[in-house]
């Protein structure tokens, strides 16, 4: 394919440019301002709802500030609680990790770090990021509208998110949801099919499989899962509209809500449960393979020392993604399942404990004796090895059909993927920003608060996020508006009060990073070409943007991307540097 | 709900203005030399240490949680199964503290012991066959021992009672909000019932024309258990999903409409006895519902009583029978 036309400077206006762009360095930007936009309204719910769980029944004034009539009085009403859990997992977990994350990420750097102009299709391109947004709007306004937004949980579970009658939430609040999780969707595939064939079809000369980045290899099984999951939660959703809305019964059967017995005959809610954990699960990879493999980039980077077993590396990338696929089950164990299921589904869920395994100790080792440069990113890739070991260690226990009865469905879940997946995710992405902002703006963001960012959030969040794992262990179901039906858990009030504390501080943390972001977007001090002392091809791009990344020739590859402190060479080696006479390619064993 | 997202919008909108018109007095705040990687190797030091002042904050405040609410997660299990789910939950426990210390350590071990240092060459340290394939192998073996005795247990615990099996059946019945237990009987069987024929009284919709439902009791508020004795639970569920959440049983199955789930186990502490090992004179065994159904989900609940068989026996014939 000929791309270099596109290198030709021309004037573009400001629509093409800014909005209707094609150039994925533009469109990383719309993904990433879209998706932590969401973000940002998604930690604004959690705080609304940790200072009801925190002190339950008490006046907020922000409350009724910001929900109106979802909080008249200033109280968070019961089942608008529920919306704003259901609707705070949504935002995270689709929109700002999956799209925010994956859409920042995968285009600004999938093209820069496999030396292609821009991606296969920068059409397809756009009209991904556009369709998300579209279905971001969609997800915004379902919060306006009668019985308010969707409320049966982020998994919406039939038959509650199949009856109006079951919660108000149900009514158009969910109507809206499963259209804009349909346009979301469309989305994610347009963009996932777009990063496979550009990772496969536009490396340049050298770029070899064995010579790609960790970053590429992890947003390649990422797209790949991405592609093979996602279209089974579409027909999830679509059979939950037609039993919605045309009468169907694919997840219905013998109900009577409502004062009467519905006609619907043969359908099983655990259809849908098998459908969405089809894609739920593999969905948790697609939100975290790509902080992995951002952090992978920078712990290397910035210990000045190469990535510690690559091939292993990459090997444990594909077996969590392959294995994501087989494990969907263990949130299912007490559906009332078949119990040889469960058996199966432990198996194979507790050897994705390997791979795992596998990738924190050599990030343990790459650490080992190298030359740590805490820039922002590195101090939050460190964090998220931190949390994948302490969220990662407590899917023995989740995993495990027997020890999941107790603690199904309780706090200890919610610690446990909130620390594993969304802190991860989230230090993750953190880290992508702070390093590669310089790529994106041309502009560095400043050190000091990003270090101060970082120490707010990973104590804040583990101020949150730990001590669930006590409250599961004493059998407090999540979801619950309130804990004190139940005097046994009486003990907890002091520690709910505490988390509660540690979420505003965390949210306030977060204004730090917003302010260094937009400052430094402005005002910010101009970045230098290779600022990190990087080897990766982006960094041998002009700091200012052009179509088509190089003025000239696209650089060919001679090695791999991890040759720092390479004995009797160069401090580093970028991977467009012929080998010397004699050298080997390190990454060739 | 829409002023919440605006009010996103506006204080980002806010923000962006404001530092486009007051950047030049931050700059005094944000000086750095990004182009300078050889920086301040002081500061850099300093990053290393709160990183080893944090991980032993980190150990604190785990063990501090540990004092602190460690006594209020459940007491031990009040059935027979959860001796066996104990010892695994202990043995899973083990050794996620053993590997969590000892990464933890290593980890910020590392990051304050290499922090940079211009003097330092960093090793070239690309590959290592044999120490991969151990930390492959350590793993899988851990596994190994952790999935088998796990299957071991969920196979034990997840076999239905069989029907000769001297056993109390109970349908637990759950609907938006609260729970319904119905006694098997003299007969041991539970009659016929559906959401179809649910009609005025008969909120349980049984079969009002099958004689084995005619001796089945209802009983609503709280439901009695013999200790020592192993009781078969079914469930049902009128309207959405609903979940039956014993814990202190160790006991959780969903409740789902258009099926029948079940699960069984024997108690082996009475509610005094209970009493006394948690030193609570108010200790109740608790059913709670543990799957989002709807407004009231967080006040689902049953009570339970364990209690002696003669007790129990005394208890169930006041209760009056379905069709006497």
């Amino acid at each position: 394919m000929d791309l270099t036309h596109s290198s030709h400077t021309h004037k573009e206006s400001f629509i093409t440019k800014y909005i209707f762009s094609t150039d994925h360095k533009m469109i990383a930007k719309q993904f990433m301002i879209t998706g932590f936009t969401m973000g940002f309204i998604g930690i604004i719910m959690s705080v609304l709802f940790r200072l009801q769980l925190g002190w339950p029944g008490e006046k907020f004034l922000i409350n009724e500030l910001l929900l109106g009539s979802w909080a008249n009085g200033g109280v968070i009403a019961p089942d608008k609680y529920l919306a704003l859990v259901t609707m705070h997992g949504t935002i995270m977990v689709f929109f700002m990790l999956t799209a925010g994350l994956s859409g920042t990420f995968s285009n600004l750097l999938i093209p820069l770090q496999i030396g292609a102009r821009d991606m296969a299709s920068g059409f397809m391109n756009m009209l991904s990021y556009w369709i998300f947004f579209v279905s971001c709007i969609v997800m915004l306004v379902s919060l306006g509208v009668e019985g308010g937004a969707a409320s049966a949980g982020w998994t919406i579970y039939p038959p509650l998110s199949a009856l109006p009658e079951a919660i108000p939430g149900s009514g158009l609040g969910m109507t809206l949801w499963l259209i804009s999780m349909a346009l979301f969707i469309t989305s994610s595939l347009i963009g996932s099919l777009n990063y496979i064939v550009t990772i496969i079809n536009l490396r340049t000369k050298g770029m070899t499989f064995s010579r790609l980045p960790l970053t590429i290899w992890s947003f390649l099984v990422t797209a790949i899962l991405g592609v093979l999951s996602f279209p089974v939660l579409l027909s999830a959703v679509l059979l939950l509209v037609f039993d919605r809305s045309f009468g169907t019964s694919f997840y219905l059967s013998d109900i009577f809500i409502g004062g009467q017995a519905l006609e619907r005959f043969g359908g099983s809610p655990i259809l849908f449960e098998h459908l969405f954990w089809f894609l739920g699960h593999p969905e948790v990879y697609i939100v975290l393979l790509p902080s992995l493999g951002i952090t992978s980039e920078i712990v290397s980077t910035m210990s000045r020392k190469p990535i510690f077993g690559y091939k292993f590396m990459v090997g444990s990338i594909l077996a969590i993604g392959g294995l994501s696929f087989i494990v969907w089950g263990h949130h299912m164990f007490v559906t009332g399942m078949n119990p040889f299921l469960g058996a199966v589904f432990t198996i194979t869920t507790l050897l994705i404990a390997i791979p795992s395994a596998i990738k924190v100790f050599n990030y343990l080792t790459t650490l080992w004796r190298g030359n740590i440069i805490f820039s922002p990113a590195m101090l939050f890739s460190i964090g998220l090895i931190s949390t994948f070991i302490t969220g990662g260690l407590t899917g023995l226990i989740l995993g495990d059909a027997t020890l999941d009865i107790n603690v199904h469905d309780t706090y200890f879940v919610v610690g446990h993927f909130h620390i594993v997946m969304g802190l991860s995710a989230v230090f993750g992405t953190f880290a992508g920003v702070y390093h590669w902002f310089p790529k994106m703006f041309g502009k560095m963001m400043n050190n000091t608060w990003g270090q101060v960012h970082f120490w707010i959030t990973i104590v804040t969040a583990y101020g949150v996020f730990f001590p669930m794992h006590f409250l599961g262990l004493a059998g407090v179901p999540r979801r619950y508006y309130t804990n004190s039906s139940f005097p046994m858990f009486d003990d907890f009030i002091n520690l709910n009060e505490i988390i509660s504390i540690f979420a505003i501080l965390a949210f306030l943390g977060q204004l730090i990073f917003l302010f260094n972001f937009l400052y430094s977007i402005y005002k910010g001090k101009k970045a230098s070409q290779n600022p990190w002392n990087s080897n990766t091809l982006e960094w041998t791009t002009p700091v200012e943007h052009i179509h088509g990344n190089w003025p000239n020739d696209i650089p060919e590859v001679h090695r791999w991307p991890y040759d720092y402190n390479k004995p009797g060479y160069e401090e580093f080696i970028p991977q467009n540097v012929p080998l010397k006479k004699g050298e080997t390619d390190s990454g060739a064993h | 709900m829409l002023l919440l997202s605006a009010f996103a919008f506006i204080l980002i909108l806010f923000l962006v203005t404001f530092i486009y018109l007051k950047g030049g007095e931050f700059k005094e705040m944000f000086k750095v030399d990004p182009d300078d990687l050889t920086f301040n190797e002081q500061e850099n030091k300093t990053q290393g240490w709160l990183f080893a002042a944090f991980g032993i904050a980190f150990f604190l405040f785990i063990v501090f949680l540990m004092l602190k609410w460690g006594g209020s997660i459940l007491p031990e299990a009040a059935s027979v199964h959860g001796e066996e789910y104990d010892s695994l939950m202990l043995i899973t426990g083990i050794i996620i503290v053993t590997v969590f210390i000892i990464t933890h350590v290593l980890l910020f071990l590392f990051v304050y012991k290499y922090a940079f240092n211009k003097n330092r060459k960093p090793a070239f340290f690309t590959h290592n066959l044999k120490l991969e394939i151990l930390w492959t192998a350590l793993p899988s073996m851990v596994l190994v021992l952790l999935i088998s005795v796990g299957l071991y247990n969920w196979n034990s615990i997840m076999k239905p009672l069989g029907d000769k099996d001297d056993k109390v059946l109970i349908e637990l019945y759950a609907k938006q909000f609260d729970w319904t237990a119905r006694y098997a009987g003299a007969d041991g069987k539970l009659g016929r019932a559906s959401v179809h024929l649910i009609n005025g009284g008969n909120f349980l919709g049984i079969d009002t024309t099958d004689v084995v439902a005619f001796d089945d009791k209802i009983v609503k508020n709280e439901f009695h258990i013999p200790v020592n004795k192993p009781v078969q639970f079914v469930f049902r569920a009128q309207d959405v999903m609903h979940s039956a959440f014993m814990p202190h049983f160790r006991a959780q199955m969903n409740c789902v409409p258009g099926l029948k789930t079940q699960f069984n186990f024997t108690p082996k502490y009475t509610t005094q006895e209970m009493r006394r090992i948690t030193k609570n004179p108010d200790f109740d065994y608790m059913l709670l519902c543990n799957k989002i159904c709807g407004t009231a989900h967080f006040a689902m609940k049953m009570k339970i009583v364990v209690e002696s068989e003669e007790d129990f026996n005394t208890w169930l014939a006041s209760n009056q029978s379905f069709k006497q």
